[in-house]
C-alpha cells in the first residue's frame, strides 16, 4: 500500500509534458505495416513487368509481325506461325456459351431469392449456391469431360460432338459462374430502396410487375457489373477448358469441335519442359499479358459501376 | 359529424386495430371519410399516422409481422375481407409518399407505366399530358419528357409522383407527409394542387404542419397515444377542420394545435 | 367527371385482366424457380457423377497365376509370408530399391499385399463400369465379361479405400494413391500461409488502422480488389518468371546446399499460391478488423495507449477469429487451385514423399487433372476418388470456417 502511494505521488508531482515524444518502436512497426500494404502494389508491378518483359521479347522478334499476329489464323510459334485468332476465337466461344448460360440463370435465381423466397427458404438455398461456388475448377473439368460431353454426344450424336469440345466446357463454365452472377445480382436487387417498390405497389402493380419492371431496371447497373465480372472470370478460367475444350489451337466456330483457348494453351505448353529462351516461352507471356490486361480492364469497369451504383442509393 | 351521410362516404373504419407482432400500433379507430374532401391526419410523432394511412391501401402487407383486426370499408366492402385482392385495392387507392420516389425511368414512362400495367386503352400521350397538367407540372417538363425523372428537382419529382398516381385514376389518394421534404414554394404548389384534385378525388393527407392542415383540409383527425401507457395510438377527435382548430372538444387536441404540446 | 376512368377495365373486365396478369406472373415465377432447380440439379449431377465414377465393377486378369507364388489363397497370407514371397520372387535390385525407400518389415500388411499384386502377379485391368451401370446392368455386365474376357475376374470395387489415401503414386491405376499428392498440397498450403498471412494481416492493419484517405492508399485499396480478380493462371506465369526462374538459386535450394533440383519446387509453388491468396487474406482481414467496435479503440486510447498498443492488445485479439476464418477460406482456395501449379511445374509422377521445401512435388488437384485427362477409364475412377478426398477436405475446412464465424457473430 505504501509503495503504491509513493508511485501516485511521484506521478502527481512529475512536471506535465505533452510534447510529442519519439517512439522509435511505433515508427518501425508503422513502417513495416506500410511495406506490407505496398506488397500488393509490388505484385501488380511484378506482373506487369515480368509479363511485359517477356511479351516485349516476343513481339520484338522480327518474325512476329503485326500482320501475322492479327492477320493469320494458325498459332504455332515453334514453327513460325503467329496468328493469334484460333486462341482468341475459342476463348470467346467458350466464354460466350458460359455467359449465355449463367446470365439468365443467375439473374433468375437472384430474382427468385431476393423477391420471392422467404427469408427461411433463402437461408436454406444460399448455401447450395455457395457450395457450387466453392468447388474447385478442376472438378468442374472432370464434370465437363465425363458428364457434359457424353450428355451432348447422346443428344447430338457422336459424329457431331467431338470428345473434346468447346460447348461442354462452356456449358460447365456457365454453371461455375452462375453463383457469382446470382450473388452479385442479388446484392444489386436488394440494394434497390424499399421506397421504389412501395411506389410501384401503390400504383396497383403486382409483385411480378414490381420486381421485373421497376426493381430489375433499377438494379441494372449492378447486374451489369456482375455480368462484366462474369465475363472476366470466364475468360480467365483455365482448368475446365484445359480438360474439356481440346488441346491444340484450332480455328473453328463450331462449338462441338475441339479448340484450345488462351488459358488452356498456356497451361498445356507451360506444363511441359520449356526452355526459357524459346519463342514458345515468350509467346506464353504475351498471351498472359493480354489476359491480364483484358481482365484488369473488365474488373476496373465493374468496380467503377458498383461504386457509382452505391452512391446513387446512399 | 352528423352532416356525413352514408352515400357520400369514401372510406370508413370500424373498430380498427393495427398490430406489429403483438404490439398494437393503432387501436380502436372509428372514422368515416367523406368523398371529394381533403381529410388531414395530425398528431405527434410515433402515434400511428403512417400506420393508419398505409392500412388504407394495404401497404402494411409488406411488413410481415403486421396484421389488422376490425374493418376498413370501401363502398361497403371490407378491404381486409377474405376475397379481396390487395392489388385491386391499391389500384383504387393510390399513394404519394413522404420522400419523392419516381421510378428510374423517363418522365413519360413514369406516368405511362402504371397506366400500361393497369390496362389503359386510351391515347397514352394525351393521358401523360393530362396527368402532368393535373399535377401542375406540364409546363416545366413538356420539353423533356424523355429525360430521366431523376433530373427533376425534389418538388418536381413529388408532383411527378402525384401525376403518375392520378394517371391511373384512383378513387382515393393517400399522402403521407407529401411536402415534408420540400421547400416552401414547392409545398405551396402541392397545397394548391390538392385543392384542384379534390374536385375529382378523395384525399387523405398526413401532416406535421398545423398551418398546412388548417389551410388544405376540410376534415381533421387528431391522433394521440392512448393515456393508458400502452404506446398505442388512436384517433381522439375527428371533425371539421375549422372546429378542431377553433373549438376542439378534447383538451389534448387544443394543447397540440396551439403548440402547447410537449 | 373523369373521362379517363372509362379507359381502364372495370368490374368483370378488371378481374379478368388481373387474372391474366397473375397468370403470366406465375409462369415467370415458375421460370425463376426452375433456374434455381437447374442450379441445384447441376450440383447434384456433379456430385453424382463423381461418386458414380469412384465405385463399380472392374474386370481384370492376373498376368501371372497366383498359385505360382503361393499355395494358400492370397488373402489368407500373413505379413511374414508376404514378405518372404516378395523376397523370393523380386529381383534383388528391385527389392533393395524398395528396402531403401522404406524398410520392408516396417511396411504394413496391406502395403505388402499391394506390392505382391503390383509387382509379381501383375493385374491387367480390362474394363471398368460406373456405379450406376454396375447396379442396374449387373447381369448384362457379367455376361459381357464372360464372353469378352473369359479369363477375367469381375469385382465390385470401391476405388476410394484407406490404402488409396496412404499409398504413393503408381503408373497403374489400381495401385495408385494420393499420399504424395496430399502431402504436397499440405506443404504448399503451409508455405503459402506462412508467406501470405503475416503480410496480409499487416497490410490489412495498415489500411484499416493507419492509412489516411489519401491518393496512395486509395490506389492500394483498388489494387487489392483488382488483384483478387486476376486469373489464377496469370499468377502462375508470375510464379514461373519470378520464383521458378529469377529466384532459382533460392527456390531450388542451391543457396542452402541442395544440389539436385531446379526452381520447380514446393517452395516456388507455395510462394506463388501465397501471392495468389494474399489479396483474399487482406480483404477478409480488413473485414474482421472493421467489425471490431470503435468504442474498444477509444477506450484504449482513452487510457493513454499508443496506436500500436491499441492494435496489438485490443483490436487484433478481437479480430483474430475473423482473420482465421479468412485464412481458412484462403486455404480452401489454395487447395483447389490447379492452373498456377501446372504453370510453375508441379510434377505429375512423384512416388516419394516430399521431404522439404526444395522437393519436387505434386498436389491433389494436379493428380485429379492428370488422371482425368488419361484415356483409360480406371484412371477416371481414381480421379473421382481423389475428387471425393478433395471435396471432403474442402467441406471440413469450410465447416470449420462457418463454426468460427458463428462464434464471432455471437460475440457482438
Ligand atoms: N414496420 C414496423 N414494425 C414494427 N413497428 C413499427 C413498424 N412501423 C412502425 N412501427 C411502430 O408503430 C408505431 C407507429 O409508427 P408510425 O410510423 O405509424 O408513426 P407516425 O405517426 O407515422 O410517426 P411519424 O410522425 O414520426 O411519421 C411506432 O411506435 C413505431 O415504432
Ligand atoms: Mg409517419
Amino acid at each position: 500500500m505504501k509503495q503504491e502511494n509513493t508511485i501516485m505521488e511521484n506521478q502527481l508531482f512529475r512536471p506535465l509534458d505533452l510534447k510529442k515524444k519519439m517512439r522509435p518502436g511505433e515508427s518501425v512497426i508503422q513502417a513495416l505495416l506500410f511495406i506490407a500494404g505496398l506488397g500488393s502494389i509490388f505484385i501488380t508491378l511484378a506482373i506487369v513487368y515480368e509479363l511485359g518483359k517477356e511479351a516485349w521479347l516476343f513481339f520484338g522478334n522480327p518474325d512476329v509481325t503485326f500482320a501475322k499476329f492479327f492477320g493469320t489464323t494458325t498459332w504455332q510459334p515453334g514453327i513460325g506461325h503467329f496468328g493469334i485468332w484460333p486462341l482468341v476465337t475459342s476463348t470467346l466461344i467458350t466464354s460466350s456459351i458460359a455467359i449465355f448460360v449463367s446470365l439468365p440463370l443467375g439473374l433468375a435465381v437472384a430474382l427468385f431469392l431476393s423477391e420471392y423466397a422467404s427469408p427461411k427458404a433463402r437461408s436454406a438455398l444460399k448455401p447450395i449456391l455457395e457450395i457450387l461456388a466453392g468447388i474447385p475448377t478442376v472438378v468442374y473439368g472432370y464434370f465437363a469431360l465425363l458428364f457434359m460431353t457424353p450428355l451432348l454426344q447422346s443428344i447430338f450424336g457422336k459424329q457431331t460432338v467431338e470428345v473434346y469440345n468447346m460447348a461442354s466446357a462452356g456449358l460447365v463454365m456457365g454453371i461455375m459462374i452462375l453463383p457469382l452472377i446470382s450473388s452479385m445480382s442479388e446484392d444489386a436487387l436488394s440494394a434497390v430502396p424499399r421506397a421504389l417498390r412501395e411506389g410501384a405497389y401503390a400504383m396497383g402493380a403486382t409483385k411480378f410487375e414490381t420486381s421485373v419492371q421497376v426493381v430489375l431496371p433499377a438494379a441494372l447497373s449492378g447486374i451489369g457489373a456482375a455480368l462484366i465480372i462474369g465475363i472476366s472470370r470466364a475468360i480467365g478460367e483455365t482448368m475446365i477448358v484445359a480438360i474439356a475444350a481440346g488441346s491444340g489451337p484450332n480455328f473453328t466456330f463450331n462449338p462441338f469441335k475441339a479448340a484450345e483457348t488462351m488459358t488452356g494453351h498456356i497451361a498445356r505448353i507451360s506444363g511441359g519442359d520449356l526452355s526459357y529462351n524459346s519463342i514458345d516461352y515468350t509467346s506464353l507471356f504475351a498471351i498472359a499479358l493480354m489476359l491480364f490486361l483484358v481482365t484488369l480492364i473488365l474488373n476496373l469497369i465493374s468496380q467503377g459501376i458498383i461504386n457509382k451504383f452505391r452512391q446513387r442509393y446512399e | 359529424m352528423n352532416n356525413i351521410n352514408a352515400p357520400d362516404i369514401a372510406i370508413e373504419t370500424k373498430n380498427l386495430f393495427i398490430f406489429y407482432g403483438s404490439f398494437a400500433a393503432v387501436s380502436e379507430v372509428n372514422i368515416k371519410i367523406e368523398k371529394q374532401k381533403v381529410t388531414a391526419i395530425i398528431g405527434p410523432s410515433g402515434c400511428g399516422k403512417s400506420t393508419l394511412i398505409r392500412a388504407f391501401n394495404r401497404m402494411n402487407d409488406f411488413v410481415p409481422s403486421s396484421y389488422v383486426t376490425g374493418e376498413i370499408l370501401l363502398q361497403g366492402q371490407n378491404l381486409y375481407g377474405k376475397n379481396i385482392d390487395p392489388v385491386e385495392v391499391r389500384r383504387k387507392i393510390g399513394m404519394v409518399f413522404q420522400k419523392p420516389n419516381p421510378f428510374p425511368k423517363s418522365i413519360y414512362e413514369n406516368i405511362s407505366w402504371g397506366a400500361k400495367i393497369n390496362g389503359f386503352k386510351g391515347n397514352m400521350d394525351e393521358l401523360v399530358e393530362q396527368s402532368l397538367r393535373g399535377a401542375a407540372l406540364w409546363d416545366e417538363v413538356k420539353d423533356k419528357l424523355k429525360k430521366s425523372a431523376y433530373e427533376l428537382s425534389g418538388g418536381q419529382q413529388q408532383r411527378l409522383c402525384i401525376a403518375r398516381t392520378i394517371a391511373i385514376q384512383p378513387e382515393i389518394i393517400l399522402m403521407d407527409e407529401p411536402a415534408s421534404a420540400l421547400d416552401p414554394i414547392s409545398t405551396l404548389r402541392i397545397e394548391e394542387l390538392m385543392q384542384e384534385l379534390k374536385k375529382n378525388y378523395t384525399i387523405i393527407i398526413v401532416t406535421h404542419n398545423m398551418q398546412q392542415a388548417a389551410r388544405v383540409s376540410d376534415y381533421t383527425a387528431m391522433m394521440m397515444l392512448e393515456k393508458d401507457g400502452s404506446r398505442s395510438g388512436t384517433v381522439i377527435e375527428f371533425s371539421e377542420t375549422k372546429k378542431i382548430f377553433t373549438n376542439p372538444k378534447d383538451k389534448r387536441t387544443e394543447d397540440y394545435v396551439t403548440g402547447r404540446f410537449g | 367527371m373523369n373521362p379517363n376512368r372509362d379507359y381502364y377495365p372495370k368490374g368483370e373486365d378488371l378481374h379478368r385482366s388481373l387474372g391474366r396478369r397473375y397468370r403470366s406472373a406465375s409462369i415467370w415465377q415458375t421460370l425463376f424457380f426452375s433456374a434455381l432447380v437447374i442450379a441445384i440439379l447441376s450440383l447434384a449431377a456433379l456430385l453424382y457423377n463423381v461418386i458414380d465414377g469412384a465405385f463399380g465393377y472392374v474386370a481384370f486378369e492376373y498376368k501371372n497365376d497366383p498359385t505360382e507364388f503361393s499355395t494358400k489363397p492370397l488373402d489368407a497370407l500373413n505379413k511374414q509370408e508376404l514378405l518372404d514371397i516378395l523376397k523370393a520372387n523380386l529381383s534383388s535390385g528391385a527389392f533393395t530399391k524398395l528396402e531403401n525407400e522404406k524398410p520392408m518389415d516396417t511396411r504394413s500388411k496391406s502395403v505388402l499385399y499391394t506390392l505382391l499384386l503390383e509387382r509379381l502377379i501383375q493385374i491387367d485391368t480390362k474394363e471398368t463400369w460406373s456405379m450406376t451401370d454396375s447396379i442396374f446392368r449387373s447381369a448384362k455386365i457379367k455376361a459381357e465379361v464372360a464372353e469378352k474376357y473369359p479369363e477375367a475376374k469381375l469385382e465390385f470395387r470401391s476405388w476410394l479405400t484407406p490404402v488409396f489415401l496412404t499409398t504413393p503414386m503408381s503408373s497403374k491405376a489400381e495401385f495408385a494413391g494420393v499420399r504424395t499428392a496430399i502431402l504436397g498440397s499440405l506443404w504448399m498450403v503451409g508455405i503459402a500461409l506462412l508467406f501470405a498471412l503475416p503480410i496480409g494481416t499487416g497490410a490489412a492493419i495498415y489500411l484499416q488502422e493507419y492509412a489516411s484517405k489519401n491518393f496512395l492508399n486509395r490506389i492500394i485499396q483498388t489494387n487489392i480488389n483488382n488483384l483478387a480478380g486476376v486469373p489464377s493462371i496469370v499468377y502462375g506465369m508470375l510464379g514461373l518468371a519470378i520464383f521458378v526462374r529469377a529466384l532459382e538459386p533460392f527456390t531450388s535450394g542451391r543457396l542452402f546446399g541442395v544440389t539436385d533440383s531446379n526452381g520447380r519446387t514446393i517452395l516456388s509453388a507455395g510462394l506463388t499460391m501465397g501471392t495468389l491468396v494474399l489479396p483474399l487474406i487482406i480483404i477478409n482481414a480488413q473485414e474482421a478488423i472493421k467489425s471490431v467496435p470503435d468504442s474498444l479503440r477509444q477506450a484504449a486510447f482513452g487510457v493513454g495507449a499508443t496506436r500500436w498498443q491499441t492494435v496489438w492488445h485490443h483490436v487484433l485479439p478481437n479480430a483474430l477469429p475473423g482473420i482465421l476464418t479468412g485464412s481458412i477460406l484462403a486455404v480452401s482456395r489454395a487447395i483447389g487451385e490447379t492452373a498456377p501449379l501446372i504453370v510453375v511445374g508441379a510434377s505429375t509422377f512423384i512416388s516419394i514423399d516430399p521431404s522439404g521445401p526444395f522437393s519436387k512435388f505434386t498436389a491433389l488437384p494436379i493428380q485429379i487433372f492428370q488422371w482425368t485427362t488419361r484415356a483409360q477409364s480406371e484412371f477416371h475412377s481414381i480421379a473421382a476418388s481423389a475428387i471425393i478426398v478433395l471435396l471432403i477436405l474442402l467441406l471440413t475446412l469450410n465447416a470449420a470456417a462457418i463454426l468460427l464465424r458463428n462464434r464471432v457473430q455471437k460475440k457482438y
